[in-house]
C-alpha cells in the first residue's frame, strides 16, 4: 500500500472511532440533565417567609454554617411524594435538609407536611417561583448540595430515592461535612 | 372534492394549534415588543429540551417569558437578559451558543472535517493523475524506437 492510501485510510478509520465514542457519550449521557450553571457559585441571596409561620424571615444567612441538601418541591409534583419518604429516612439519620416549597399554596404545603412529616429543617417558601429562577430551577424535584459557606457544590435533578443517594449523593455530602 | 374540502379544513385547524403561545404582554412600543419575539425565539426551554421558550407550555418557560417581559420593561438590553438567564440556565437554554474553548469543535468542527475531506480527494485526485501520467509516457516511444519501428514497417513494403 502506498503511503497516501495509508493516510487515507487511517483518516476514515479516525473518523469512524471518533463518531463511535460520540455516540457512546451521546447513549450514556442523559439529555434531559442539565449541568448546572450554579456549581461553585454562592446560593442567591433571597428573603422569604417560612412555611409553618408566615412571621418568621428566612434569609441566605440562616443557610451558613453546616452543610446541607436543599430540596426543592411541591405538592403539585408527583415525583416529590415518591422522594418524600426517602428525605424523612435521611432527616432521621441526621441529614441536614431544607425544603424550598416551589409555587405551591401555603396552605396545602403545611398539609403535607403534616400528613407526610417534615424532614426539612428551614422550611422556605417561594410563592412565586423567584428564588426558584434564581436557583436556575426548571422543574420539581431538584436538590442541590450546600456547603457551610454556602456555596452550591452539586446539584441533582430528579427524585432522590435510596440508590441516589448512597450511590451519588451520600459520597459528596459526607465530603462537605467534613470540610 | 368533499374529501379535498376535509382535508383543508384540517389543514387550517392545524394552523392554530401550531402557532405559539400568546400571551397577553402590552408592551409600551413596537421595537419592544419585536425584541420579546426574537428572545423568546432564541432562548430554549430547560424542561422541554426541543422547544423555544415561546412555544412552550412548560410553566418554567412561561416564567422566562414573565422575566423577559419585566426585564424589556425595564429597560435592560438583549445581552442582560441572555446573559440573566444563562448565569442561571446555563449555555444550554442559548440556541446560539458562545464561541468558547467548550464550544470550538461545535462551530468550527464541521468547516474542519469537510476542509479534512476535501483535501483527502484531492490528494487521491493527484496522485492518480501523476500515475497515469507516468504510465502513458511509459508507452510513448523514445526516438531511437521509432526509428526502430519505421524501419519495420518499411521492410513490410
Amino acid at each position: 500500500m502506498s503511503r497516501g492510501r495509508l493516510i487515507a485510510v487511517f483518516g476514515v478509520l479516525l473518523g469512524v472511532a471518533l463518531f463511535a465514542a460520540m455516540a457512546l457519550f451521546g447513549i450514556n449521557n442523559d439529555p434531559s440533565e442539565l449541568p448546572s450553571a450554579l456549581i461553585g457559585k454562592p446560593f442567591p441571596e433571597f428573603s422569604t417567609n417560612s412555611v409553618d409561620d408566615a412571621d418568621a424571615v428566612i434569609t441566605r444567612e440562616d443557610l451558613l454554617g453546616r452543610a446541607a441538601l436543599v430540596n426543592v418541591w411541591a405538592t403539585w409534583c408527583v415525583s416529590c411524594k415518591v422522594e418524600h419518604p426517602v428525605l424523612n429516612d435521611l432527616a432521621k439519620q441526621g441529614v441536614v435538609i431544607h425544603g424550598v416549597n416551589y409555587k405551591d399554596n401555603n396552605a396545602d404545603a403545611q398539609r403535607w407536611l403534616k400528613d407526610f412529616l417534615n424532614p426539612y429543617q428551614l422550611n422556605i417558601s417561594d410563592p412565586k417561583g423567584t428564588l426558584g429562577l434564581n436557583l436556575g430551577v426548571y422543574g420539581a424535584p431538584e436538590t442541590f448540595l450546600i456547603d457551610k459557606k454556602g456555596i452550591i457544590r452539586h446539584k441533582f435533578v430528579g427524585v432522590v430515592d435510596k440508590r441516589v443517594w448512597r450511590e451519588k449523593l451520600a459520597p459528596i455530602y459526607q465530603e462537605l461535612v467534613d470540610e | 372534492m368533499k374529501r379535498f374540502i376535509y382535508a383543508l379544513g384540517l389543514t387550517l385547524a392545524c394552523f392554530g394549534t401550531a402557532q405559539a403561545s400568546i400571551d397577553t404582554y402590552e408592551f409600551s412600543t413596537q421595537a419592544e415588543r419585536d425584541r420579546y419575539r426574537t428572545l423568546v425565539e432564541e432562548l430554549r426551554c430547560p424542561k422541554c429540551q426541543n422547544q423555544n421558550i415561546a412555544d412552550s407550555d412548560a410553566p418554567i418557560a412561561m416564567d422566562m417569558r414573565d422575566e423577559i417581559f419585566k426585564k424589556l420593561e425595564e429597560g435592560q438590553s438583549n445581552e442582560q437578559i441572555v446573559e440573566f438567564l444563562v448565569d442561571r440556565y446555563g449555555d444550554f437554554v442559548r440556541y446560539k451558543p458562545p464561541v468558547n474553548k467548550k464550544t470550538l469543535i461545535l462551530w468550527y468542527g464541521p468547516a474542519a472535517f469537510l476542509t479534512f475531506g476535501f483535501a483527502m480527494v484531492a490528494m487521491i485526485v493527484i496522485r492518480r493523475r501523476r500515475s497515469t501520467r507516468t504510465e502513458q509516457n511509459e508507452q510513448q516511444l523514445s526516438s531511437d524506437e521509432k526509428a526502430r519501428l519505421s524501419d519495420i514497417l518499411k521492410q513490410d513494403k
